[in-house]
């Protein structure tokens, strides 16, 4: 993957793996993340998707191979770590809490504040303003921000959960699944939202078993399978139908549909 | 778009705002309860009567504060109504044995107390067990050790009156002394819940705290996500109710001089009730202090209630279970709505 020397990746991965005791849930994987590109991760379920994501966000650590922040070898200890780092990452169920107002899940973890000692508060009325306008600058138009988050639709959690990221200051933004449990045109939404956190600068990892998402707004795609990286490729070394043939299993789909030929 | 309000929610009426709220279900409760023993027993309304009725809400109030906000933070405590009296049998037994003046044993048992909430929040953020068995365990653990450690020194059930000790008196002004005001008389715990009903609220609502007690309840994994400090936020909860604890046991031990090593089993669940009919869910992640100050005035309304009806107090059960049953089934259903997706 050492093509042209170019600017440092913001994140780089080579040649890493990760084992469950003796289960190898991940081997020799690598790849790049630039700012203002996208890089997919595809796979089926089972490749590997979500052990990469956790190792990018600091919920685990790598045995093998080396990651790389802004050029420099590290090793995430924990999922604040990466954040400090620049790192964010939107999971597809544990993005938000939902009975918490949007306000309060739009800042958890990161809440600024104000006074002093014993009257040291959340400064409440700067948390429902920002929010606002953070979401609409991002194009959600949002009623009420005091209404928990679980009333939004999918999509308008990923969303907040992504203007979140991009409030602050996050570089990497890692998107596990985002369109997963969405109908198309919510899925249509987030990939707005995810191209128009690339257009502010971050460097955006996509993950997806939907070629289709990935090839839409993708620079960069590894694929993933059974824990091995079976392909990587930059958008102008394949095309769609390739794309989508390698993710559909390659010669096992030609296998299947023999097999399941009526006669 | 300038307001943070717009014109699509200018006509959400006031009433669908109160009926988000987590007290809602409790005040209806209240006032109805409120409503049956005013007409059911003639005394009722009197301020002698409502001060009995504060007194009896605040011995289980300022237990249920804390424990309504680890409820919220997704935990349960069973073993805080005998940490209760762990906290009393421990001021009272240091005071004695080192012939200390009694504010040492309090300062002690404050440790102690403590201590033993933090070890309870420990064992649950490293062994990741239901906080139902490891607080059983704390439960059964601290039962033993009242009764077994008071006879062990004193050789019956109850500790030795420290009433003649140093320092007794300023205690009882402190933790159990009696306020007239307006002729009636008040006892001293009222004041006490009500600063830890304006405390709790303080933190849930305004602090960077109560963000994570919210958050670590309601989604624990994305709260850890986003760079919570679960495990912190969680034994900081347990320290909260080992807290009230040391209160209710000082007020336990300086009413009377001694304490009687078995009391309190039987009271977590009294506590717990308070803050689940006060809409906190037993899931986590909902529900306020006020809520459970409502609870526990709905508690002692009903138990002086049956007393100044000159029922039978049997029935105090009845009437505390079918409460239980009417608050949560509204209380899952203001959930529903809050939840509802589109």
């Amino acid at each position: 993957m050492t093509k042209t020397p170019r600017r440092t990746a913001l994140v780089e991965l080579s040649d890493v793996s990760k084992h469950y005791g003796n289960v190898r849930a991940l081997e020799g994987v690598s790849l790049e993340v630039h700012a203002g590109e996208i890089t997919c991760v595809l796979g089926d379920n089972g490749a590997g998707k979500s052990t990469l994501i956790k190792i990018i966000a600091g919920l685990h650590q790598h045995d093998g191979g080396t990651l790389r922040i802004d050029g420099e070898e590290t090793r995430l200890a924990s999922p604040r770590e990466a954040l400090d780092r620049g790192i964010a990452t939107v999971y597809q169920d544990l993005a938000v809490v939902p009975l918490m107002p949007v306000w309060r899940n739009f800042f958890l973890g990161s809440e600024p504040r104000k006074g002093t000692g014993p009257f040291k508060r959340m400064d409440v009325d700067l948390m429902r303003r920002t929010t606002h306008s953070e979401l609409l600058r991002m194009g959600i138009d949002l009623r009420d921000v005091d209404q928990p988050i679980g009333t939004l639709s999918g999509g308008e959690r990923q969303c907040v959960a992504i203007a979140r990221a991009v409030h602050f200051g996050a570089k990497v933004l890692v998107l596990d699944e985002p369109t997963a449990a969405l109908g198309v045109k919510q899925s249509g939404v987030v990939l707005k939202y995810v191209a128009a956190a690339r257009d502010q600068g971050l460097g955006v990892v996509l993950i997806t078993h939907n070629p289709h998402h990935a090839y839409l707004v993708g620079d960069r795609f590894v694929l993933l399978k059974r824990g091995s990286m079976v392909a990587n490729h930059t958008r102008d070394s394949v095309t769609l139908d390739e794309l989508t043939r390698q993710m559909a299993g390659g010669n096992d789909l030609d296998d299947l549909r023999h097999e399941l030929q009526r006669t | 778009m300038s307001a943070i309000t717009d014109e699509r929610i200018l006509h959400a009426s006031p009433l669908r705002k109160l009926l988000g709220r987590p007290e809602l279900g409790s005040v209806v409760g209240a006032i109805a309860v409120f409503l049956f023993f005013a007409v059911a027993a003639d005394s009722f309304l009197k301020a002698s009567s409502l001060s009995t009725v504060l007194y009896a809400s605040s011995t289980i109030g300022i237990m249920a504060v804390p424990v309504a906000l680890l409820m919220i933070g997704g935990e349960f405590d069973l073993s805080a109504g005998v940490l209760v009296t762990s906290s009393a049998l421990v001021s009272s037994m240091f005071s004695y044995q080192m012939t200390a003046n009694v504010w040492a044993g309090v300062g002690v048992s404050l440790l102690v107390t403590l201590a033993i909430g933090a070890f309870n929040g420990f064992m649950l953020t490293r062994t990741k067990l239901p906080s139902f068995i490891i607080t059983l365990g704390t439960f059964l653990m601290l039962t033993g050790m009242n009764l077994g450690f008071t006879k062990l020194i004193s050789d019956t059930v109850s500790t030795k009156t420290i009433a003649d000790m140093e320092g007794f008196p300023t205690a009882h002004d402190v933790f159990a002394s009696t306020l007239t005001v307006g002729g009636v008389d008040f006892k001293i715990t009222i004041l006490w819940w009500f600063a830890l009903i304006a405390l709790a609220s303080w933190i849930l609502l305004r602090t960077r705290a109560g963000n994570w007690i919210f958050a670590v309840g309601g989604n624990q994994d994305a709260a850890r996500a986003v760079g919570v400090p679960v495990a912190r936020t969680k034994i900081g909860l347990y320290m909260g109710v080992a807290f009230g604890a040391w209160i209710s046991g000082q007020h336990l031990l300086f009413s009377y001089d001694v304490v009687q090593s078995g009391e309190g089993v039987g009271n977590e669940l009294i506590y717990i009730i308070a803050a689940v009919i006060g809409g906190c869910l037993i899931t986590g992640g909902y529900g306020s202090a006020v809520g459970s100050a409502v609870g526990a005035f709905i508690f002692g309304m009903t138990s002086k209630g049956i007393v100044f009806a000159e029922w039978n107090p049997d029935w105090f059960k009845f009437f505390l279970g079918a409460m239980l049953l009417l608050a949560t089934l509204l209380n899952a259903w203001v959930r529903k709505r809050a939840e509802a997706t589109k």
